[in-house]
């Protein structure tokens, strides 16, 4: 008698329950982009204003902010949904978990990596970042960002039912994460040397490819083990 | 004849424990069962697992005779859970939790559903975020969805923990209607269920040392 519900219909559902839900923890979503921007501006004050050194180590300084900021806000991606039951609910949704995850991981993208895509110039133009990178470092972004949306929802599955799961977490995590860390500044490092950056992109391309792609089995996988 | 759900020889074991070994249940439509027991004899993990939330040791659990593995999809659009914890979010209002619970199963509301928050007692109450309610309130919010629910199996972790003797009323009457329209219910309480006018099937766990 159940009327047959389309999987278009549940994850447009958890979709805007997420991002309802986000919108009124603005204070949450504001943080890791934050401290992003707080790492950026005392590097050159650590440093020193010399423009050479900051446009050398620009690349390395953006990237490294950006991936120490996206560990700070991961545990949202399932953590109070642990807490309050949601996260069982969403395992008994009639659509395969797969697709409930990568709602989940869209959500997670559009509220961490969007303010980040439109701050990144800004990153650049403070670090003197040469302008010829400029691109090579927003598409390195464009693709980096749903690679730790992704990768990271299996690290935060797999700790989400520990109590002080924080730190494993970033021990899981980083070392997955480094491949994607020493390819995106090595294309924006050759873009900034007037190279043609497609190599390393190409690489970050199949990368991203291969995490939304895979992501979503083991994040079932380790929910069903967390959730017992 | 196969039945709505049935288990058969489900072993649980948690951590060196054993919960239960070889227990067999079958509910058919239009029955109320009741799951009873001393605490931590594994009243919880029995629904768990019925649900298909936990996976069972050994055994295995069939929903109109189609092992629920591989019935996902259509033995979860036919069954409605409510664990110990609500699923309800404490940022959102009674309304936008319900309306979030409705659009999955397919019958999105289209309009406020005050008939429904009346009914259930949350009437003023709709604006505020569910966190500013009280337990029972959060509670009257979760067990709203039975009012929405057209599932033929509904399974409730103690349903009526913190409700107060109207709320334990209205929840009576709602499994009257669930029982007379063939639905099925599968609970655990400690109350008794006597102002229910069916049979109550009762299954007790003992505690296994």
């Amino acid at each position: 008698m159940s009327s047959q519900v389309t999987i278009q219909t549940q994850v447009r559902a958890l979709i805007r329950r997420d991002f309802r839900v986000a919108m009124r923890q603005r204070s949450d979503l504001l943080n890791p982009i934050l401290f992003l921007l707080v790492v950026v501006t005392l590097f050159p004050l650590g440093v020193g204003p010399e423009p050479a050194t900051l446009a050398r180590i620009a690349p390395g300084v953006i990237w490294v902010s950006a991936l120490l900021s996206a560990l700070l806000g991961l545990e949202r991606l399932f953590r109070d949904d642990f807490s309050d039951g949601a996260l069982e609910q969403m395992l008994l949704m009639p659509m395969a978990v797969e697709w409930a995850v990568l709602a989940k991981i869209i959500v997670h993208w559009v509220l961490t990596a969007v303010p980040l895509l439109i701050l990144a110039p800004l990153l650049a133009l403070l670090l003197n970042l040469p302008s010829s990178a400029w691109g090579a470092l927003w598409v390195s972004l464009l693709l980096g960002t749903p690679v730790l949306s992704s990768v990271g929802a299996i690290g935060v599955a797999l700790t989400v039912s520990l109590n002080k799961g924080g730190a494993l977490l970033s021990l899981l995590l980083l070392p997955l994460l480094i491949p994607l860390l020493i390819f995106a500044t090595a294309a924006v490092e050759t873009a900034a040397n007037g190279l043609s950056p497609a190599g390393p992109l190409a690489l970050m391309a199949a990368i991203t490819v291969l995490a939304l792609v895979l992501s979503p089995y083991a994040v079932h996988a380790a929910l069903r083990v967390s959730v017992n | 004849m196969t039945g709505l759900l049935e288990a058969k020889g489900v072993v649980s074991v948690r951590g060196e424990r054993t919960l239960f070994d070889g227990l067999n249940l079958r509910v058919e439509p239009g029955e109320l069962w009741q799951v009873q027991g001393p605490n931590g004899a594994g009243k919880s993990s029995l629904l768990r697992i019925v649900a298909g939330l936990l996976p069972p040791q050994a055994g295995e659990v069939r929903f109109r005779g189609e092992l629920i593995q591989s019935a996902r999809s259509t033995f979860h659009r036919d069954l409605l859970f409510i664990g110990h914890k609500a699923a309800i979010k404490p940022e959102l209002t009674a309304i936008e939790n319900l309306e979030f619970y409705a659009a999955i199963q397919g019958q999105p509301l289209t309009e406020p559903p005050y008939e429904l928050l009346e009914r259930v007692g949350l009437v003023g109450l709709e604006d505020i975020p569910a966190q500013q309610l009280s337990a029972g309130q959060q509670r009257r919010i979760a067990l709203a969805r039975l009012w929405l629910s057209s599932a033929a199996l509904w399974i409730l972790d103690e349903p009526f923990t913190s409700l107060d003797v109207s709320g334990i009323a209205m929840l009576h009457e709602r499994f009257t209607w669930q029982l007379e329209r063939g639905g099925a219910i599968l609970l655990t309480s400690h109350q008794a269920l006597d102002s229910i006018p069916v049979q109550v099937n009762m299954l007790t766990l003992e505690y296994q040392h």
